[in-house]
């Protein structure tokens, strides 16, 4: 039972993920508690690009590919580091998944379902606070990129 | 039907009723006599009249008749008795007579009361048969709740009366006219008075008693409305709820039930104020015999031994008189009853008998073409809804119709299934008109199908076959006392005016659905239930359930062996950490500490629930085990967690949801609980908080809940106590527990959980999902997939189908029609409830379906989703109703017609 995680060992990692960082113990338990513990193998889909979104995921070990369908096929975007927090987006703005996530190592992950997701967001502004401030990082990461494939375009023709 | 409802008993019942006359004119022979006996034993041999010298004789029985021209006739010539045995021979004669009144009594009542039941039955069943034949239209105005309190309680009191249709007033009459004809004999004047009272009597009673007509009438009605607002209020219980009307609901059936009761209470005054005045009457009519006959006797003008003879005789007037008007009374009753339902069930336009007539043999295929002929339907208001259409449908050509919500194309299809009759013109196949065509061809060589689904209480098989119940195609095998009982079903149905057709034979026609018996009807019905997609939920419903092994005798081995040949699925497609088995030397992670402790489900009442806690047996195991301190700290921690998470949430809170061992109002109580206990442990607690502790730790999994409780010592000690408590259950318990054993099936669990034998782990997200693809895959390896579809089928759909959710309604819907083999297919908006995906794969699949085996029937297809219409030989285009466009998909979106603007929006 030495792969067995624990509650409490789970707000450890949980304390590490930034998005949590300032969440107060009791408050992380309660989320560790309610959500789903999975396991994935590696090559395994967490989901689908195009599902309805019901979850949000936490990985806690391993990590995962973010990839998008086009019509070369998928193409690799970014990549889930441990620790961070996966498919927000879709049961934030309620719209279908943007993208598939795939791993590529043995993965453990929470599995937060949206109305407990949704109810986190409302009972404990602190994370409301957290993810903004995720969202808009990858929004000026977003931007910054967008800008420079832009130039690189321009300088192309 | 008949409107007069004593023409109605006569036509039916004649011979009987002059059968049951006779019988009753019989019988007042030894009913007269037993009047005249205890007079003679009184005075013969009681009191010695005639029997004046000891050892006289008289003669006993001497029958003879003195006849008008014939003379004296002797038939018996009697014997001489002496006075002891004359009281004796007279004494028995008494007793004689007394059985045979009894006897004719008993006779005449069983008689009357079979000939009521009987006519009742014969009209209930004409009823019904007329329901049956009612135009559609008919049914959009009639409440079914109110039409069955007609045929079940409004006709009931028809069949008491039937028996006394006749027979009561001429007996009674009978009687009545006897007595005043005596009255009569004695003195002229009085027979006048007493007449004149009888003619006030019958002219005053039954003109009083036509209120009570009137309040009967009105009773019946309510009684009927309030029949059809109580099936309203089932019926619409969704609705009330979702607008909070349940108090405007209670308001009108409280109003209703008010009426109900005055009216009721009006008719019982009425009923005593009238019988008040019929009894006065009554006995005015002695008052006038003493007044008058006493004057008359006083005046020397009577005979004062006249006047005792004619008070005497008016005793016996009153009784038959009485009866008689309460004969007319309840013969008025039922009258109006009778005419009330007679009227309701009057229809014009109804269906001829023979169009419906059973017909055993199949009618063939329907080779013509199916044609309307200027076709104009309207709706009950009279707008119209088709106008002058005239389309023909040939044999094999599949046929889309499309069009807006009101285009008409939807009619056009309940035209075809004869469910809207035309308004003008009409529906031919070939020369016939459809509606004149027996439904033995009509219905069975259209299907029909809508959105509006129908089924009735019963199992999802009945259902499905219903659509081939034509007629009873093979009669059930009767032996000894059900032969017997069977030929009375008959005789008494055929006296009945019922028909005979056995409802226990087997009225499948198999050859329709592809099969040529029960044995073989699997494949087909399976290729259809693939194609509606219905499958999938019919196995799940039977992976639900629970069964008998008895029942399905072979299924239990099977499900047993697939227990192992599902681990060796598993194992070789690596999934083997997705179910963790139960093993009986072994602590199962994924299931409750409860479930490894008693290793099996509980099915007595020692260990059922909360039993359990209070069973000594149990007690005194993990007592004597030390596992109830273990359990106790256990579940002391649980507490601890659960109050630590939960205590600042509020009680609707989600989170909730995710704690399955308590409820959020147990949240304080524990909280208490804890601190009452904090630091003393097991020993201070009581029995009912130890109890309240331990049944925390019962419900604990360790991988969902992670409070990290479960050490490998404290599962090996549940296991030790799970076989130390198997081994010495005593002998009255063994039936209360059921014990998860590899190889046997478990009778108690569902088949899905004898098929795991184990449970799923919560580790992997999608493990059910995958678990239930690889389970059904093997159900059908294994040969066991028609065995446990067979128990799926065997789920009981409820009132109107309504166990089902609405899409499966709809495909159940579908698959019962393409069960049956038709010539004409007609769809009409089938599957509204479906997304485009499933609709699309689902017309697919049901085009290749119709066509399997090189069958070629029509298909009419009314499309919601236009797209589809590529699929079809031809469309129709339908706008406010009429046909705008016809032709081939490729040739209209050419046409840049309306037909164009459909598809691009």
């Amino acid at each position: 039972m030495g792969t067995e995680m624990l509650l409490k060992d789970e707000v450890q990692m949980l304390r590490r993920v930034p998005l949590f960082s300032n969440v107060e113990p009791g408050k992380l338990k309660l989320l560790a508690f309610t959500s789903d513990r999975v396991s994935y193998d590696a090559g395994e889909a967490i989901f689908h690009q195009g599902d309805t979104g019901d979850a949000a995921y936490v990985v806690l070990a391993g990590k995962a590919d973010i990839l998008v369908d086009s019509s070369t096929g998928p193409i690799k975007i970014a990549e889930v580091e441990t620790n961070s927090i996966v498919g927000e987006i879709a049961i934030l703005c309620d719209v279908s998944r943007t993208a598939t996530v795939q791993t590529t190592t043995a993965v453990e992950a929470l599995r937060i379902r949206k109305e407990h997701f949704l109810k986190l967001l409302t009972d404990f502004p602190e994370i409301t606070i957290e993810i903004m401030r995720v969202l808009a990082d990858r929004l000026s990461h977003t931007t910054s990129e967008l800008s420079e494939a832009r130039s690189r375009a321009r300088k192309a023709e | 039907m008949e409107k007069r409802l004593a023409r109605y008993i006569w036509t039916h019942t004649r011979a009987q009723q002059l059968w049951i006359l006779l019988v009753v004119a019989i019988s007042m022979v030894p009913y007269f006599l037993s009047f005249d006996l205890p007079k003679q034993i009184v005075n013969g041999p009681i009191q010695g009249q005639g029997f004046d010298q000891p050892g006289a004789t008289q003669t006993f029985m001497n029958i003879s008749f003195d006849l008008p021209w014939l003379g004296p006739v002797t038939l018996f010539d009697g014997i001489d008795l002496t006075r002891m045995q004359m009281l004796f021979a007279l004494s028995l004669v008494f007793l004689a007579l007394v059985i045979v009144n009894g006897l004719f009594k008993f006779y005449i009542n069983t008689y009357k009361g079979r000939l009521g039941e009987r006519l009742l039955r014969r009209i209930r069943f004409e009823l019904i048969d007329r329901i049956l034949r009612f135009p559609p239209n008919q049914f959009k105005r009639m409440k079914g709740a109110e039409v069955a309190s007609m045929v079940k309680d409004e006709v009931e009191p028809l069949g008491g009366f039937t028996g006394d249709a006749f027979v009561q007033p001429a007996l009674l009459g009978g009687q009545a006219l006897t007595a005043l004809f005596f009255i009569f004999m004695q003195n002229a004047w009085l027979g006048l008075i007493a007449a004149v009272m009888v003619g006030v009597q019958a002219v005053i009673i039954p003109r009083m008693r036509r209120r009570l007509l009137v309040l009967g009438r009105e009773r019946q009605i309510t009684a009927r409305e309030l029949a059809g607002r109580v099936s309203e209020i089932v019926d619409g219980i969704g609705t009330i709820h979702a607008y909070d009307t349940s108090n405007y609901e209670r308001a009108d059936i409280a109003s209703r039930l008010g009426r109900i009761f005055k009216i009721r209470y009006d008719l019982y005054q009425w009923k005593f104020l009238v019988k008040f005045i019929n009894n006065f009457l009554a006995q005015l009519t002695p008052f006038l015999f003493y007044c008058i006959g006493g004057y008359l006797a006083l005046q020397g003008r009577l005979d004062i031994g006249q006047l005792i003879a004619v008070i005497s005789a008016y005793k016996d007037l009153p009784g038959p008189l009485k009866d008689l008007i309460d004969w007319d009374q309840t013969r008025q009753d039922v009258q109006v009853k009778y005419l009330q339902v007679v009227e309701q069930f009057s229809v014009e336009r109804t269906i001829d008998p023979s169009i419906q007539a059973v017909a055993i043999e199949d009618p063939g295929p329907m080779k013509h073409p199916l044609a309307a002929v200027n076709l104009s339907l309207a709706d009950d208001s009279g707008a119209k809804l088709l106008e002058r259409v005239s389309v023909q449908i040939h044999p094999g050509e599949t046929v889309a119709i499309v069009g807006g919500a009101a285009g008409g194309g939807d009619m056009l299809a309940e035209a075809f299934a004869r469910l809207t009759w035309p308004e003008s013109g009409k529906i031919t196949a070939g020369g016939d008109d459809l509606l004149e065509l027996p439904e033995s061809i009509t219905g069975r060589c259209i299907s029909y199908v809508s959105a509006d689904t129908y089924f009735f209480y019963g199992t999802l098989r009945d259902n499905l076959l219903y659509g081939l119940k034509h007629a009873p195609l093979k009669d059930a095998a009767y032996e000894g006392s059900g032969a017997a009982h069977r030929k009375w079903e008959i005789n008494e149905a055929r006296m009945a005016g019922n028909p005979d057709y056995d409802v226990n034979g087997d009225w499948i026609d198999y050859q329709a659905a592809d099969a040529t018996d029960r044995e073989d009807l699997f494949t087909p019905v399976l290729s259809v239930l693939d194609t509606v997609q219905l499958s999938k939920d019919i196995l799940d419903l039977a992976l639900r359930s629970t069964v008998s092994p008895n029942d399905h005798p072979g299924l239990a081995e099977g499900i047993v062996e697939m227990r192992h040949a599902l681990r060796e699925e598993l194992e070789e497609a690596g999934l083997s950490s997705l179910i963790v088995s139960f093993e009986p030397g072994a602590y199962n992670t994924e299931a409750t500490v409860g479930e490894n402790l008693l290793f099996g489900t509980a099915t007595g009442p020692a260990f059922i629930g909360k039993a359990i806690a209070k069973n000594a047996y149990f007690r005194s195991v993990i007592g004597r085990t030390g596992l109830d301190r273990a359990m106790f700290d256990m579940g002391y921690s649980i507490a601890e967690n659960a109050v630590e998470l939960f205590a600042d949430l509020p009680p609707d809170h989600p989170f909730f949801q995710q704690l399955t061992f308590m409820t959020a109002d147990d949240i304080p109580e524990y909280q208490l609980l804890l601190q009452k206990l904090q630091g003393k442990g097991f020993d201070a607690a009581s029995e009912d908080e130890k109890g309240a502790i331990i049944r925390l730790s019962f419900r604990y999994i360790e991988p969902r809940h992670r409070f990290g409780l479960l050490t490998p010592e404290l599962m090996a000690k549940i296991v030790d106590v799970r076989r130390q408590f198997h081994d010495g259950l005593p002998e009255s318990m063994r039936g209360d527990i059921e014990r998860y054993d590899p190889d046997h099936y478990l009778a108690s669990a569902s088949l899905m959980d004898n098929i795991l034998f184990g449970r799923i782990s919560h580790k992997h997200s999608d493990g059910s999902k995958r678990i239930r693809s690889i389970v059904s895959s093997l159900l059908n390896s294994l040969g066991l997939l028609e065995n446990v579809i067979d128990i799926g089928l065997d789920f009981n759909v409820g009132a109107g189908g309504k166990r089902l959710t609405a899409v499966q309604r709809q495909k159940l819907n579908l698959a019962r029609a393409l069960v049956r083999r038709s010539d004409y297919y007609i769809f009409n908006r089938p599957l509204p409830g479906l997304d485009h995906r499933l609709q699309d794969e689902i017309v697919r699949d049901v085009l290749k379906l119709v066509r399997r085996d090189g069958r070629d029937p029509a298909v009419v297809w009314v499309l919601s989703n236009t797209a589809l219409s590529s699929l079809f030989d031809r469309v129709l285009v339908f706008d406010r109703g009429m046909l705008v466009e016809d032709g081939t998909h490729a040739a209209l979106v050419e046409n840049n017609g309306i037909f164009k603007e459909l598809v691009s929006s």
